[in-house]
């Protein structure tokens, strides 16, 4: 398995060891270092992030969102590693959503159901279609390709939700990475967003939610999550989504890896940028109330999904998407608060790793 | 020279889904090494069917493409001078597709 591939050892000397031969080059420090010592700085600085920002207290369950990606399966074999490592005492989960897509999803779901036992994690699988009565491929049949992400976005959010209630966790933790984050923070101020913003760098969020959902992966380099998945040859699915991503989205992304290929500590500091707005607190968020229709939690008098639904089922899918009129309309209410949920999701659509 | 070539992440559905290709690759003319700047354009004219934008921007790859020579990073032996041998493996996997 590892290093049979390697021809004889030519080139650096490892930086931190002094002995074996560099096999990287760190974005975030530009450290030349070997494959033993990569995976040791690796694993130490999520624990450190574990640590440092409280994220998870002894006897917790917790549920990781698992798409088969490689950020997710990476996020549940450290995790499981550092919690036996470090005895955190967490009982953790695999959570994953089937949207039914298929050729994609079911194909992703095997990967999990691999991970499942590679990692000896119990899954739970929550779909679209037991939740919603709808899967993707009935949606895009119904609506065509162009407003789909906005129903896989709101509808993935709270599945995953209603799985981390049916596992009765007290945390979700997810996958994303620091590209991910900085890509989210760019999102946000082209969209004006200054109240997402900050938010969207936060490590936990929706403590005033039913589930906390936090990043280990914050300050973690794409390139070094699939530089490990790859070192340690790990079982993971990379296909792009059927129902294509968002080119905005996109765009963003290719933006954030021209910047880093010029000086990757942009990343990093994009971040920070985003942090650093935490200061504009004149822009309101919404109060948060529950759905009257299914308890969700939601700003308006339906969750987001209960009105994409409510479309979908009367045969108006637009309803919900973009400035709608609908059943949250109502005098009186601040209809620009509507528009938030989308702007949650930070990856987009195309990867559906959440 | 022999070489054996990997991608991952996406970028074998640009060369017809074949994630491993084994393929025997010259110097330029008029050149004694191999190098990963005409490799990469022997690949492109070779191996890549569809959607090269994907994997390459301007002479080099597309920033967010990892590549590994023998399992090294190939920012660490020169990036396009980097020169190969015979047998060596190089990997290529996009981290712009999906997670
Ligand atoms: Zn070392
Ligand atoms: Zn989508
Ligand atoms: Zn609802």
């Amino acid at each position: 398995m590892e290093g049979e591939t390697a021809k004889p050892a030519k080139g650096r000397v490892c930086t931190i060891c002094n002995q074996r031969r560099a096999a990287l080059k760190r974005p975030k420090t530009l450290e030349q270092i070997c494959r033993e010592c990569f995976y040791a700085v690796f694993e130490q600085e999520i624990h450190g992030v574990i640590v440092e920002n409280q994220l998870f207290k002894p006897g917790e369950r917790v549920a990781i969102g698992a798409s088969g990606g490689k950020d997710s399966t990476v996020l549940a074999y450290v995790l499981s590693e550092l919690n036996r490592r470090h005895n955190y005492g967490l009982d953790l989960f695999l959570l994953s959503v089937d949207e039914g897509i298929t050729g994609y999803r079911d194909d992703s779901l095997e990967t999990v159901k691999r991970n499942e036992i590679q990692y000896g994690l119990p899954l739970k699988v929550v779909s679209y279609k037991e939740l919603y009565g709808w899967t993707m491929d009935e949606i895009v049949k119904l609506i065509g390709l162009k407003n789909n992400c906005t129903f896989c976005g709101v509808f993935r959010r709270q599945a995953l939700d209603r799985g981390a209630a049916l596992l009765k966790v007290d945390k979700l933790v997810t996958g994303h990475n620091a590209d991910d984050i900085a890509e989210t923070v760019l999102l946000n101020i082209l969209r004006g967003d200054i109240a997402r913003l900050s938010r969207c760098t936060s490590i936990t969020t929706g403590e005033d939610g039913p589930i906390p959902r936090c990043k280990p992966f914050k300050y973690t380099y794409e390139k070094e999550i699939f530089t490990y998945a790859y070192f340690k040859r790990l079982d993971y699915f990379s296909t792009e989504c059927i129902y294509s991503p968002n080119a905005y989205r996109g765009f963003a992304r290719e933006f954030i890896k021209d910047l880093e290929r010029i000086r990757p500590r942009a990343i990093l500091d994009i971040i920070k940028s985003g942090e650093d707005f935490r200061i504009s607190t004149s822009t309101k968020m919404p109060e948060q109330g529950n759905c009257e229709r299914c308890g969700y939690i939601s700003s308006q008098k339906w969750c987001k999904a209960c009105v994409l639904l409510e479309g979908l089922n009367r045969g108006l899918p637009k309803l919900g998407i973009g400035r709608s009129r609908g059943v949250n309309n109502e005098p009186g209410k601040n209809t620009k608060q509507a528009k938030g949920v989308e702007s949650i999701q930070s990856k987009q659509c195309g990867n559906l790793d959440f | 020279m022999k070489l054996t070539l990997e991608f991952g992440g996406g970028l074998e559905l640009l060369c017809d889904s074949v994630k491993i290709h084994h393929v025997s690759v010259e110097p330029q003319d008029g050149e004694q090494k191999l190098t990963m700047k005409h490799l990469l354009s022997w690949v492109r004219t070779n191996l890549i069917k569809e959607r090269p934008e994907m994997f390459m921007k301007g002479d080099s790859v597309r920033p967010g493409v990892l590549v590994l020579v023998n399992d090294c990073d190939w920012e660490l032996s020169g990036q396009l001078d980097t020169s190969l041998e015979d047998k060596d493996v190089v990997v290529f996997i996009s981290t712009l597709h999906g997670g």
